[in-house]
């Protein structure tokens, strides 16, 4: 079941690049095996976080003050791209992300955030700019406010930009629902087009 | 009152219950499950005491994690977990399965549509992006997560939000060396990444009705790479002849209702799409992709893009990143870059008739020396069709690696992987950072190209060496 969201103020971390695809927000030898979920948080990132011998990579904005506090990421266009793995998002969670903001993001990684309690903010690209702008210029020491209940983000200097959201997206955040028990209440509704759906389309059902 | 689309066709006949504005509850018609996350969405239900709602209609194979090695040999320790879990909890649930060395067995993409699972009409998940593959025959198909692929168990259902719809008009004739790869590759290049981000995309065209059925899988299969979680292209009379008769497709009286069911799913003439784009596939040359993203792409022919060049900062930093870790000259030709590996495999090219083709400009040929060249088929069935069409000869003879079926070096979860700093040209679908293994630089071509490098040495022109 995933954590319910309601709020947040936070440390914000620009990462702008164009494309961050889920291969590199977790690589795929990190994420075999059936005990995946709890070890991800430290190789998030790897291939930017780390270099070639294993030392920390100065460079990439997670592994300096304040940003390795953060637990917002501002994101370039088009951010989770790629692959299905949900464990991109376990390793965004389990490095202690509770919010996106971005352009854009991945369609199917957009509804992996929103099955473990991480908030995907869209906003146009000119918002995202100036939050990234400002979020450097105060070398990340002013906090980002993220408010689902009244839809804002709030930039460090007090700038207000609300967004939209899909609201059966929002009440399960606020809520924390468990989807599988949801829909098995309407398990009669579920029986009843499958009963239909066999006359309709047999083939389907693998009926004579 | 506009005409409708396929996409809102297919999907009305699915929804069980509305359940907010743009959303609806829909039935899942087909669910494959692979060795990856498979095993562990069947645990998880175990766990919560949840029945596997509609076992007769899931499938599965292992794939992403056992060795394509002969006999298996050097398949890692989570891979024979990851198969050992998923035989156990497959047999305990009566889940179908596909076992190594069965027919049917092979990389879920190609095996759903080889087996007939794959229909037109369906709606077909699976734990796995490249699922927009089966829209080649019409299917509504898409890949999602972890916690939805528990939900598809448990209920045998998706909640999804309705996509905006977007139409590829590939028209003209494929000029000569150009394959379904080049196309998608092109179109990819054109729109971008995210150009598809929030659609679900209907190819259409002269084009494509000219296009075998295999090839329109590998068009479909891309969809995802152009952000897109959804690409599908209306079933017509080759779909049906490439159905019939195959395991898992309905036979007899059945067909014929089937088939008349499906020859509705084809977009009104007056349906309107909410962004369409029209690509003239007679200007197409073969494409390869220089970068990390597969929208770093360019013709054969053409010179490797020079960072100077761009006005936009934003732009201008991401190629400088993705050539920084390409390894490659800004300005250059990308035709003449030396190769070290070569993969010929992937649910996107290692399908019959991309074997075929690789083959084709193999016969005769030698890999060239200090290059690595793999072929793997994507299927049990594929490679046996293979087998007896002496194909696997042609290729050792040529000097590459004859392999099992299996996802290999597309994503290197098997641990098969190109090592660090070595230069691949592969027919898969993604040249991600790190993605054919850390620090692997990929260049993602067709079937043919992929040979032409091999023989080669280097980033090639296929047309030169087409018979």
């Amino acid at each position: 079941m995933p954590q319910p969201f309601t709020k947040l103020s936070a440390i914000a971390a620009p990462i702008m690049r164009t494309n961050v695809d889920t291969d590199v927000i977790i690589s795929i030898n990190r994420m075999i095996g059936n005990s995946v979920r709890g070890s991800l948080g430290k190789w998030a990132f790897g291939s930017l976080r780390y270099q070639p011998d294993g030392s920390d990579n100065p460079a990439f904005i997670l592994n300096r003050e304040p940003y390795r506090a953060a637990q917002i990421l501002v994101t370039g266009p088009n951010f989770g791209c790629g692959s299905s793995r949900e464990a991109a998002v376990w390793a965004l969670q389990e490095m202690g992300i509770r919010a996106l903001i971005g352009s854009g993001f991945g369609d199917i990684f957009f509804a992996n955030c929103f099955q473990n309690g991480i908030l995907p903010v869209v906003l146009d690209k000119t918002t995202i700019d100036s939050l990234a702008a400002e979020i450097e210029a105060s070398q990340g020491a002013g906090r980002l406010g993220v408010d689902l209940e009244e839809q804002t983000v709030t930039s460090p200097s007090g700038v207000r930009h609300s967004f939209e959201i899909d609201p059966r997206r929002r009440a399960g955040l606020l809520e924390g629902l468990d989807e599988i028990s949801l829909t098995l209440r309407r398990d009669e509704a579920i029986r009843a087009f499958q009963a239909s759906d066999r006359t309709a389309r047999p083939w389907i059902h693998f009926a004579e | 009152m506009h005409g409708r689309t396929l996409l809102a066709k297919i999907w009305d006949q699915h929804v069980i219950a509305q359940v907010s504005d743009d959303t609806d509850l829909l039935h899942v018609d087909r669910h494959l499950l692979h060795d990856l996350g498979g095993s562990r969405g069947l645990i998880d239900l175990k766990n919560r005491n949840i029945p596997v709602h509609n076992p007769e209609l899931t499938f599965a194979t292992p794939d992403h994690a056992i060795s394509t090695a002969s006999g298996r040999a050097g398949t890692i320790k989570t891979g024979w977990e990851l198969l050992a879990a998923l035989r156990t909890e497959t047999s305990a649930s009566g889940i179908q399965l596909f076992d190594l060395d069965q027919p049917g067995q092979g990389i879920v993409h190609v095996i759903g549509p080889e087996l007939g699972l794959s229909l037109p009409g369906c709606l077909i998940v699976c734990g796995d992006s490249h699922t927009c593959t089966h829209g080649g025959l019409g299917a509504l198909a898409f890949g999602i997560g972890s916690s939805e692929l528990a939900h598809v168990l448990a209920t045998q259902t998706i909640i999804q939000r309705r996509p905006k719809t977007m139409r590829v008009n590939f028209d003209g004739k494929v000029p000569f060396g150009v394959t379904a790869k080049d196309l998608i590759l092109t179109l990819i290049g054109h729109v971008g990444a995210a150009g598809g981000t929030g659609y679900a995309v209907e190819y259409a065209g002269s084009a494509i009705r000219d296009m075998p059925i295999e090839g329109r899988l590998t068009i479909c299969n891309l969809s995802v790479e152009l952000g897109a979680k959804m690409g599908l292209i209306a079933p017509d009379d080759k779909t049906f002849d490439y159905i019939r008769g195959r395991p898992y497709a309905p036979k007899g009286e059945m067909w014929a209702r089937a088939v008349a069911a499906w020859r509705t799913l084809r977009s009104d003439s007056d349906a309107v799409f909410d962004r369409e784009v029209t690509i003239d596939v007679g200007t197409i040359i073969p494409q390869i992709t220089w970068g990390t993203s597969p929208e770093h792409v360019l013709g054969v022919d053409g010179r490797i893009p020079d960072p100077q060049d761009i006005a936009d900062p934003a732009r201008r930093g991401a190629i400088e990143i993705a050539l920084d870790y390409m390894g490659l000259k800004p300005g250059a030709p990308i035709a003449g870059t030396p190769v070290d590996w070569v993969f010929i495999g992937s649910c996107t090219n290692s399908r019959l008739s991309d074997l075929r083709a690789a083959a084709e400009v193999a016969r005769g040929r030698k890999v060239a020396p200090g290059v690595r060249a793999w072929v793997v088929p994507g299927s049990e069935t594929v490679k046996r069709d293979a087998v007896a069409e002496g194909l696997d000869r042609i290729f050792t003879e040529a000097g590459f690696e004859w392999r099992e079926p299996g996802c290999s070096m597309c994503l290197a979860a098997n641990g098969e992987t190109v090592p660090p700093g070595q230069r691949s040209v592969s027919t898969s679908n993604r040249n991600f950072i790190g993605r054919q293994g850390p620090r692997a630089r990929t260049h993602l071509a067709s079937p043919a190209m992929a040979v032409a490098a091999a023989v080669s040495g280097a980033i090639a022109d296929v047309r030169t060496m087409e018979r």
